[in-house]
């Protein structure tokens, strides 16, 4: 962005789109619930003023589509008008949600890394196992991830670790293939340049491999911690669980509770938000620290 | 110069077969003399493998050893599941070991030069694709490992040949429509909106950042809303793909239009090339690598999310339906079936848009040789 300020490309632009969001969000609010509205005032033989009927469709208990005011009001009073740790809070549900992202991500992260130093060393692992990595992928593993709490649940593991290992298979993927890319990244020069210094493969990989592989690691943690959450979500979704942003969602499905399941929405959402950032923010300030360009 | 070429995983192999000794026969179903034939295959194998040969005559005696006494030791348990010994289990880690060393041999110091590249580039994943199977095939039938827990491979092909009709009524449920439609259409408006939020930059500016923070979000949560909304058949499933496609499409469209540089425009607009030409002739190529790998992601989105989106309530076919009813019934060997299929499906949308990507990004710099 040459030019330009801040304020003029970022904040105009985003703040805007975010305000047709929500216009558009109203209209469609409105348009939604008008045809059940219309159908329970002739039912009650009531005639409304135009303002009167745009109020109803506004608050709904069971809307089709609810209004942002309604998510919000739920949203605040599930957050803040509850202690934290209740079952009715969607502090506790999200909590319980981002501990098996968290621990799932962790092992993802670890299990990527190995794979990637693995398939960088070995070339048997590179040519056997790589394309099976990227295949593993094309399989739908969340379409699965239910199926596979239920027989964890069978062997008698239950709890935070069938969820992790769902969002632990998610995110190692992101991981492995953008280390395999970083610890490929030194030029020919500079592991020359090792060479030279008689360095052996350890050294190789822990002075210039890894610090070179850093920009990657960030870039694909980003990625690896979005999908860990989803993986959280999904596991979350088999009937066997009671508690969680996933469980929810399936509790406001059964009674169709559309604005419990929007307010799980959002706070998904900001989870979703707050994991990235942090991982962005931790990912600038390491490149900030040794000393990377600043794009 | 010794005849002798030891190399760790032929010691391994012949390690692993001399412990196999101790505990024969390997199953109820051997005899001690068809195991004992089963060990010399090996350890013979193990040994020629490290006499000084010629490539392709070490990697033809490995793939005789390996994969016949793989072959033998599946052979071994019909009718004897659950009754495999430590010595059976040590013969296959010898055979797996040898299998290794093939893989090795046929790897070669990993430069990728050669005639044989292309053939090797498939024959190498394809071993360890197959050795996955057997591994799995004998350690859950060798071991006795209950069948509602892990079907063996074996039963898993038998069940999917004996129900096509019912996958492929799912796949046309799940796939043909669902799916497809709703990949086609999201990744479709994602890109038009793409194309006319580029015309003006303010747009741009205010998508880019917005677009890159919902493909962030779990956008899988809203397929309960889509099923109160559009029903249980496949127009709600379609609904939350077209969802799931969008960003990703929109997102990376957006980042490809401007991929091309400075200076490629600067001499378009010499040409007195107007916006729409610059977009066609220049921006939309330089974008292409950007929109195949939104392509990329978006098939295997669009797949988990029709499956996902079934559980929420679906009519009674379908490849999600099928899978949450037959874990209930704990007919494990249909769920496999079904994700089997899902990966197959999986694997060849991917392989087509790759195949696709080569044919039309073929300048890349990725592709060159």
């Amino acid at each position: 962005m040459t030019g330009g300020s801040f304020l003029r490309d970022r904040v105009f632009p985003v703040a805007s789109i975010l305000l047709v969001i929500m216009v558009a969000w109203y209209l469609a609010a409105y348009w939604m619930n008008a045809p059940f509205q219309r159908d329970f005032d002739r039912r009650a033989g009531e005639t409304r003023t135009a303002v009167e009927f745009l109020a109803l469709t506004m608050s709904q208990p069971k809307p089709t589509m609810p209004a942002p005011h309604q998510v919000a009001e739920n949203l605040w009073k599930n957050t803040l008008t509850v202690k934290p740790w209740s079952k009715r809070s969607l502090v506790y549900h999200s909590w319980i949600t981002l501990s098996a992202t968290l621990l799932g991500f962790a092992m993802g992260t670890a299990l990527g890394v190995v794979i990637a130093i693995g398939i960088v060393h070995i070339p048997a692992l590179d040519r056997s196992f790589l394309p099976w990595i990227i295949a593993s992928q094309t399989i739908p593993i969340l379409a699965i991830a239910p199926m596979i709490i239920v027989l964890l649940s069978a062997i008698g593991v239950t709890g935070l670790l069938p969820k992790a290992l769902i969002s632990t298979y998610l995110s190692f993927f992101p991981v492995a293939v953008g280390m395999v890319k970083g610890l490929r990244s030194p030029d020919v020069l500079h592991l020359d340049l090792m060479r030279t210094y008689s360095a052996n493969k350890l050294q190789t990989l822990w002075k210039l491999r890894i610090p070179a592989s850093v920009p990657f690691f960030f870039a694909s943690m980003k990625v690896a911690i979005a999908a860990s959450l989803i993986g959280a979500i999904v596991g979350e979704l088999p009937t066997g669980a009671v508690a969680g942003i996933g469980s929810k969602l399936l509790a406001g499905s059964y009674y169709s509770q559309t604005i419990d399941i929007f307010a799980a929405l959002i706070a998904g959402s900001v989870v979703a938000i707050l994991l990235v950032s942090l991982v962005d923010g931790l990912g600038r300030l390491v490149n900030a620290r040794m000393g990377a360009r600043q794009p | 110069m010794s005849l002798f070429r030891p190399n760790w995983q032929a010691l391994a192999a012949l390690l692993a077969t001399l412990l196999s000794l101790t505990a024969l026969p390997y199953t109820a179903g051997m005899s001690a003399q068809f195991s004992l034939a089963v060990a010399v295959l090996l350890a013979a194998g193990a040994i020629v493998s490290m006499l000084r040969l010629a490539a392709g005559l070490e990697a033809l005696v490995l793939l005789v050893a390996s994969f016949g006494a793989a072959s033998m030791l599946i052979a071994g348990l019909a009718g004897a599941t659950g009754t495999a010994s430590a010595g059976y289990f040590a013969s296959l880690v010898a055979a797996w070991l040898l299998g290794w060393r093939l893989v090795t041999v046929l790897s070669g110091d990993g430069s990728r030069t050669g005639q044989t590249a292309g053939i090797v580039a498939i024959t190498v994943p394809a071993l360890f694709g197959i050795w996955v199977l057997i591994l799995w095939e004998c350690i859950v039938r060798g071991a006795g490992v209950p069948f509602v827990l892990l079907p063996p491979p074996s039963a898993i092909g038998l069940r999917i040949g004996n129900s096509l009709p019912i996958l492929a009524a799912d796949f046309r449920q799940t796939v043909l429509k669902a799916v497809l439609f709703g990949y086609v259409v999201g990744s479709l408006t994602g890109f038009l909106v793409a194309i006319l939020a580029d015309r003006f930059r303010f747009f741009a500016n205010g998508l880019l950042p917005v677009g890159n923070m919902v493909s962030a979000l779990p956008m899988i949560g809203i397929a309960p809303v889509m099923v109160i909304w559009f029903g249980f058949d496949w127009q709600s499933k379609a609904a939350v793909v077209i969802v799931m496609t969008f960003f990703p499409m929109l997102v990376n469209t957006l980042a490809g239009l401007a991929a091309s540089s400075d200076m490629e425009r600067d001499l378009m607009r010499t040409y007195g090339a107007g916006h729409w030409q610059v977009l066609m002739k220049l921006r939309l190529h330089a974008a292409m690598p950007f929109i195949f790998n939104a392509l990329k992601i978006n098939s295997t989105l669009a797949l988990i999310g029709a499956i996902v989106a079934e559980f929420f309530g679906t009519p009674i076919v379908g490849m999600g339906f099928r899978i949450s009813t037959e874990v209930g019934r704990m007919n494990l060997d249909m769920v496999w079936a079904e994700i089997a299929l899902a990966a197959v499906v999986g694997s060849l949308f991917y392989g087509a848009l790759a195949l696709l990507e080569r044919t039309v990004t073929f300048w890349h710099p990725s592709y060159r040789r």
